[in-house]
């Protein structure tokens, strides 16, 4: 889809930034239109705070561009920019009460007293705080403080409002009713919003755009629709709500292989025989009593009232886990059979169907990758110093509790549920990532040793 | 018997009866005493009426003033600087500023009046302001530099956000900001210098006397209900400058050590 130049009001290209030897952002491309409600959501750590303090200029950038209409923000300095920004934690001036702190940026431009008194008095109403201009910043209650953070920037009518993570510190009651005021907010005074989440939830709630983030780098942009209904990945597809991800087979068009069974879908285009994600909502497979209209089988293993709906958990008659939401209980225990709809199933490509390191050979049997060394199996026609290329599959990366067993050691930094075994991801010291398939419970951030069988390597010599 | 939490407090309540309520008690007995036990107002009258005794406790007050101004001026922008994370990566700077700190003061005040006369220079008020601001700048750097390091980025982040220039921002957030912790480096230099009196009896080679000196030298010359007199009119004084910093200060905010 082709955007008229036009509408965009900022444009982010080639934005990269590293703290120490730390990736924070990697090659970021992004534009956002105007008067849109665009969410960087992401979990912690992903980069979407940073990209915002980038368009706010409290942050440069170690290469790249941010256009505002179509001119270059960079050298800018923040009090230059005709942007504003909602702060986490308010950062209300406290020696100022409610009045001084939403005139504050007014003041500054010299603009006339009556004119401030009007526009302070206006801002106030919107955000429903008009009798307490005269409170001390510190007496008001977190909700309070909020608006009237809200209210200091939107009095300057800035070209695009910047929000960091404002509902984070209130509850959730409280979170709910603000969700709907901004989005209130934004229908009435048209100004683009760009605001910084961790919670899926309020970005599918708020959003016109979702930027989906993950390690320095964009997953998925999308409306809310797409980014839940047609994930991307296994990244997006666990992080946004609820889902069941396995590991599946394209047989051919419109004809896909996952937890043992043959599934029509709605997909084309994979190729035959291609492994692929599926990914199918819990909400979307449909549970029964009735065996011999299902498509499979299996034992109902936990059954949890969520309010709303039960959620349960089922072990195919295959060995598979599922997660299921229904209205009705199924008791524990009872065979259940199941059925999903072919616009349910949503298949994905794989981004790796195995590990590739580059190493180097030290000897025959020796090999220097992922900054460590390895034993490998004696290599006929390599010799020392030849460049490598090695390939191991996921489920061939043995995880110790040990350091000392393993050639190098790495952290746990995702895992995803697979419905039969766990897809982990372990980052070495040195930034190396390594996917294993492990049957093992491990935690996020445990230290694990890792080790590779030599068998289980297959290395081939890179051709200069 | 140590079941209740106050017991804990008699042995402070005794100590802080025996060394700072008996002695106040003691000043104020004998400053309205004459030499014979009998009642009189003649010993305070006498700061008032005594031009010694005025001209010298002016002059404290200037010296102290200007000297609070000096430890100010420099202590500020240093505290900025030990605050900022960019100018100050290591902890060694603070600690530049402390080192002094571990000579003995009247040491160190003798070891400067020796470098200025080894210079030739003329001891005076001078030296003794160079003295003095050398001897006390550690107190008026330290709570700036607490208040400083504890204030939130986002204060001087959201001030720029909303249209204001560097200097702006210190004006209008930083500076405001860090009044409680400029007030209580204020109380912790003026309150000192103010009663001060070996400093200056070294450095100036006893040409400047402050009220300080001249206290003591009432005691020295046995004149115990002078003394006395005036130490309680200093009293007053600085217990008067107390109440008044403490009474602004913002009790969220204190920076006082």
């Amino acid at each position: 889809m082709k955007v008229d130049p036009k509408d965009i009001i900022i444009d982010i290209q080639h934005i990269s930034k590293a703290f120490g030897d730390k990736v924070v952002l990697d090659d970021i491309n992004l534009y956002i239109k105007k008067g849109e409600f665009l969410t960087l959501l992401g979990p912690s750590g992903c980069g979407k705070t940073t990209m915002l303090r980038m368009i706010a200029g409290f942050l440069g950038a170690d290469s790249g561009v941010i256009l505002l209409d179509g001119k270059d923000i960079s050298p800018m300095p923040p009090h230059e920019r005709p942007l504003n920004t909602v702060f986490q934690k308010y950062a209300l001036f406290p020696h100022l009460d409610v009045y001084d702190n939403v005139a504050f940026g007014l003041k500054l431009k010299k603009t006339p007293k009556e004119e401030i008194d009007q526009r302070v008095k206006k801002v106030l109403k919107l955000v429903s705080m008009s009798d307490y201009e005269d409170r001390d910043v510190n007496s008001l209650s977190g909700g309070q403080q909020q608006r009237i953070a809200i209210a200091r920037a939107l009095v300057n009518q800035p070209k695009v409002l910047l929000l960091d993570e404002p509902l984070a510190a209130l509850d959730l009651k409280m979170r709910k009713d603000m969700q709907i005021e901004l989005k209130e907010m934004h229908e009435k005074l048209g100004i683009t919003f760009v605001y910084v989440t961790h919670d899926q939830e309020e970005a599918l709630t708020l959003s016109d755009t979702i930027v989906v983030m993950n390690e320095g780098k964009i997953q998925q942009i999308g409306t809310p629709m797409d980014i839940y209904n047609e994930p991307v990945n296994s990244f997006v597809a666990d992080f946004i709500g609820e889902s069941n991800i396995v590991n599946g087979t394209m047989i051919c068009d419109r004809k896909v292989e996952f937890i043992g069974h043959e599934f029509d879908c709605v997909d084309e285009g994979f190729g035959e025989n291609v492994p692929v994600d599926v990914v199918v909502r819990p909400e979307d497979i449909y549970i029964m009593n009735n065996l011999d209209a299902a498509q499979f089988t299996g034992t109902v293993q936990t059954c949890i009232f969520k309010g709303v709906h039960y959620e349960m958990t089922v072990i195919t008659k295959e060995g598979y886990e599922v997660m299921i939401q229904d209205y009705n209980c199924f008791e524990v225990g009872s065979e259940v059979g199941m059925l999903i709809k072919p616009a349910d199933i949503q298949v994905m490509k794989k981004e790796r169907i195995c590990n590739t390191f580059e190493g180097e050979m030290l000897s025959d049997s020796r090999i220097w990758m992922l900054d460590a060394e390895f034993d490998c199996e004696p290599q006929e026609g390599l010799s020392k110093g030849d460049m490598v290329k090695v390939e191991v599959p996921f489920g061939k990366i043995d995880l110790r509790d040990n350091l000392d067993e393993g050639s190098t050691d790495g952290s746990v930094s995702f895992i995803l549920y697979k419905g039969n075994h766990y897809h982990l991801t372990v980052i070495t010291p040195e930034g190396h990532h390594i996917y294993v398939d492990t049957n093992d419970v491990w935690d996020k951030n445990d230290i694990v040793g890792i080790h590779i069988d030599p068998a289980d390597m297959k290395i081939t010599k890179i051709s200069e | 018997m140590f079941k209740k939490r106050s017991t804990w407090a008699i042995p402070y309540v005794i100590f802080m009866a025996l060394f700072v309520v008996l002695p106040l008690l003691l000043i104020a007995f004998y400053a309205f005493t004459d030499g014979t036990g009998h009642f009189t107002v003649k010993n305070l009258m006498n700061f008032f009426t005594d031009g010694k005794f005025l001209n010298s406790f002016f002059v404290s007050l200037e010296v102290a003033l200007e000297n609070t101004l000096i430890c100010l001026a420099i202590g500020y922008p240093v505290a900025m600087i030990l605050a900022s994370k960019d100018l100050n990566k290591s902890a060694v700077t603070a600690l530049l500023f402390i080192l002094p700190m571990w000579i003995n003061a009247l040491m160190r005040t003798m070891a400067t009046a020796e470098i200025f006369n080894a210079f030739g220079i003329q001891l005076g008020k001078g030296t003794l302001l160079f003295g003095m601001a050398y001897d006390y700048l550690p107190f008026m750097i330290y709570p700036i530099y607490n208040i400083l390091n504890k204030m939130d980025a986002s204060y001087a982040e959201a001030a720029a956000d909303l249209g204001a220039k560097p200097a702006t921002v210190f004006l209008k957030v930083t500076l405001p900001l860090s009044m409680p912790g400029i007030i209580s480096g204020v109380m912790m230099v003026f309150m000192p210098t103010v009663s001060t009196f070996a400093i200056s009896e070294i450095l100036t080679n006893n040409t400047i006397q402050l009220f300080g000196s001249v206290i003591q030298e009432q005691f020295y010359n046995m004149m115990w209900n002078q003394g006395a007199a005036l130490a309680l009119v200093m009293l007053i004084i600085i217990g008067l400058t107390t109440v008044f910093s403490s009474g602004k200060e913002d009790e969220t905010q204190g920076g006082l050590i």
